[in-house]
């Protein structure tokens, strides 16, 4: 009750609007297509995962978020206002992939700038200690490792205690040591209702702090869901081998998604292959060059797309 | 509920808190630069060292006219370095670092950007100005009413905005390696055709010609024509030339920087 007493009524809409939202966003880049009409909303005090091999478009989407690119087509909005607007930037922090920090300016200082860029931010000390760097302060950045460049960068996004957190591959470069620190860091950030967007390609890192993955490919989104919804689809096998069954005997085996056939070799994609294998080898006893890898992340959604377009055609 | 509450309280923001931005962008840019030797030492000796060398012991002892006009072509020759170098290879570094793009998705003003630098080459042409005078009174002779110095030092110091307009098409447009090199040809063949090294008529004819489109040129001229010595052409036509200049340079760094912004 406290907190809607103390909305004033030019605070409203800017309170109801999501932290993030891209619409129908279309991002070309001469001939290549790096977004392909994304839809994506940031709800308040979520940490949502864009999970997606390189290149897919992750990076793309947070940087028409950003405002360090436009959308060819399409909208990108920041608590329902344009990402360039100093006013939503102020309640945003970002720690980007790749700047390389240099110069003769040493930990503290460079903090000190970045936070002296936001109405409240951390105190300096709090930011340190989140990012790991108490024993770095004095260090000029210059001199710094590559772990402690991406504490850093950690440091300078979270140092405005900003409501909307954008983390593009935050844990690359990372020690397991240093990945720890920064997991709990986001973990605490998210307990105190901040909204989280973060870009990896480990779902083990999206499973360990989302509580939803959007999964992009090719620019677009294939999957939105809970993690455990996305392990579920991304928990497949695939199963090589040369068989003479043909597709239609293997396509009503047991949670088989996928079928592909090259030369001699069959690969199916499934969720079971145990049961899958069980069967086959039951039907052709001559099955062999038999190879069983887990499903890269690519492998998985390609089923997934596959899914949701047999339903659209049903 | 909590949450709710500190998601609205963020919205206060005055123009002080701006103006401290800008002054600690400033300063936090003039402390970085104070330590990068490899800037602060050539910008603040070549410009004294070339002026004792050919202004100071070249000329014959007593002649204070030599020291005198000097002072204001080295003067202007020093105060180009840190506008043209702290914007060509500053902004070109920043940029290809991938700091700038950091700067923008920070709620920084992006003029305070700008401002920093600007006051950042400001106050080392003050620095260098007056380390010129102390030489120049002191060595050389130089003797000029009290109001000659105050204009001296404002036209050097505000000169230094033209060179970093100019150092800003340069940063923008060039890569970070090459930004050297490229400002270095700008720098040195401009202070050599504006006739801060070797006074104009001392130059063949022909090269006397490129004189009068170069921003060096008509800086200098004003700061020989406040000290009295040999100005030539009418204040106002310097100074229209260098504030179109200043404008056309930044129009270009504009239409650049709009390019590199959608990445």
């Amino acid at each position: 009750m406290n907190a809607i007493a103390a909305l004033s009524l030019a605070d409203l809409p800017a309170a109801a609007a999501a932290p993030a939202r891209l619409e129908g966003a279309v991002k070309r880049y001469g001939a290549v297509t790096a977004l392909d009409g994304i839809d994506l909303e940031v709800r308040r005090g979520e940490l949502l995962a864009l999970l997606g091999p390189n290149g897919a478009g992750k990076t793309t989407a947070i940087s028409l978020l950003l405002g360090l690119a436009w959308p060819t087509r399409g909208r990108a909005e920041i608590f329902g206002r344009a990402p360039r607007d100093i006013a939503a930037r102020r309640r945003t922090g970002a720690m980007l992939q790749g700047a390389q920090l240099g110069g003769h300016a040493r930990v503290e200082e460079m903090i000190a700038l970045y936070s002296g860029y936001y109405p409240d931010p951390l105190p300096l000390t709090e930011t340190l200690r989140l990012a790991g760097l108490e024993d770095a302060a004095k260090r000029p950045v210059a001199k710094l490792s590559g772990g402690q460049q991406q504490r850093l960068r950690f440091a300078l996004a979270i140092c405005g205690d900003p409501e909307l957190l954008f983390l593009d591959e935050p844990t690359a470069g990372m020690d397991v040591e240093a990945r720890r620190i920064l997991w709990a860091a986001v973990r605490g950030l998210k307990q105190q209702g901040r909204s989280i967007v973060l870009t990896t390609h480990y779902l083990e890192e999206a499973d360990a702090l989302a509580d939803r993955i959007v999964v992009i490919h090719h620019g677009r989104v294939i999957a939105d869901g809970s993690p455990a919804d996305i392990k579920r689809t991304v928990a497949q096998r695939r199963i090589r081998c040369v068989t003479s069954l043909n597709e239609g005997q293997i396509v009503n085996l047991p949670g088989v998604t996928r079928i592909e056939r090259s030369g001699d070799r069959t690969d199916i994609v499934a969720a079971h292959p145990e049961a899958v294998l069980r069967e086959m080898l039951r039907l052709d006893p001559e099955l062999h060059d038999l190879e069983v890898t887990g499903a890269r992340l690519e492998e998985a959604f390609l089923s997934l797309t596959q899914d949701s377009s047999a339903k659209e055609g049903a | 509920m909590n949450t709710a509450a500190n998601a609205i309280t963020t919205s206060r923001w005055t123009w002080r808190d701006t103006l401290g931005v800008y002054l600690r962008e400033a300063e936090y840019q003039f402390r970085t630069v104070l330590r990068t030797p490899g800037f602060a030492l050539p910008t603040l000796l070549f410009p004294t060292m070339f002026y004792v060398f050919f202004g100071l012991v070249f000329g014959k002892p007593g002649d204070d006219q030599i020291a005198t006009f000097m002072l204001a072509t080295y003067g202007t020759f020093g105060i180009m370095a840190p506008a043209l170098f702290g914007f060509g290879v500053g902004v070109a570094m920043e940029r290809e670092r991938g700091i700038l793009a950091m700067k923008r998705v920070a709620p920084m003003p992006p003029m305070a950007y700008l401002f920093a630098k600007a006051a950042m080459a400001m106050l080392f042409a003050l620095v260098i100005v007056l380390l010129l005078f102390v030489l120049g009174a002191v060595f050389g002779g130089v003797a000029l009413p009290r109001s000659e110095w105050w204009l001296l030092v404002i036209a050097l110091v505000f000169g230094t905005l033209p060179f970093s307009a100019l150092g800003l098409v340069v940063g923008v447009h060039v890569n970070g390696q090459a930004s050297t090199a490229i400002v270095n040809l700008i720098y040195l063949p401009m202070s050599f055709l504006a006739g801060l090294w070797v006074p104009l008529q001392f130059l063949p004819r022909w090269l006397q010609g490129f004189a009068a489109a170069l921003p060096a040129y008509h800086l200098s001229q004003l700061a020989l024509g406040i000290i009295h010595a040999d100005a030539r052409g009418p204040v106002a036509a310097h100074l229209a030339y260098l504030v179109i200049f200043t404008a056309v340079c930044l129009a270009l760094a504009v239409r650049g920087w709009r390019r590199i912004q959608d990445r």
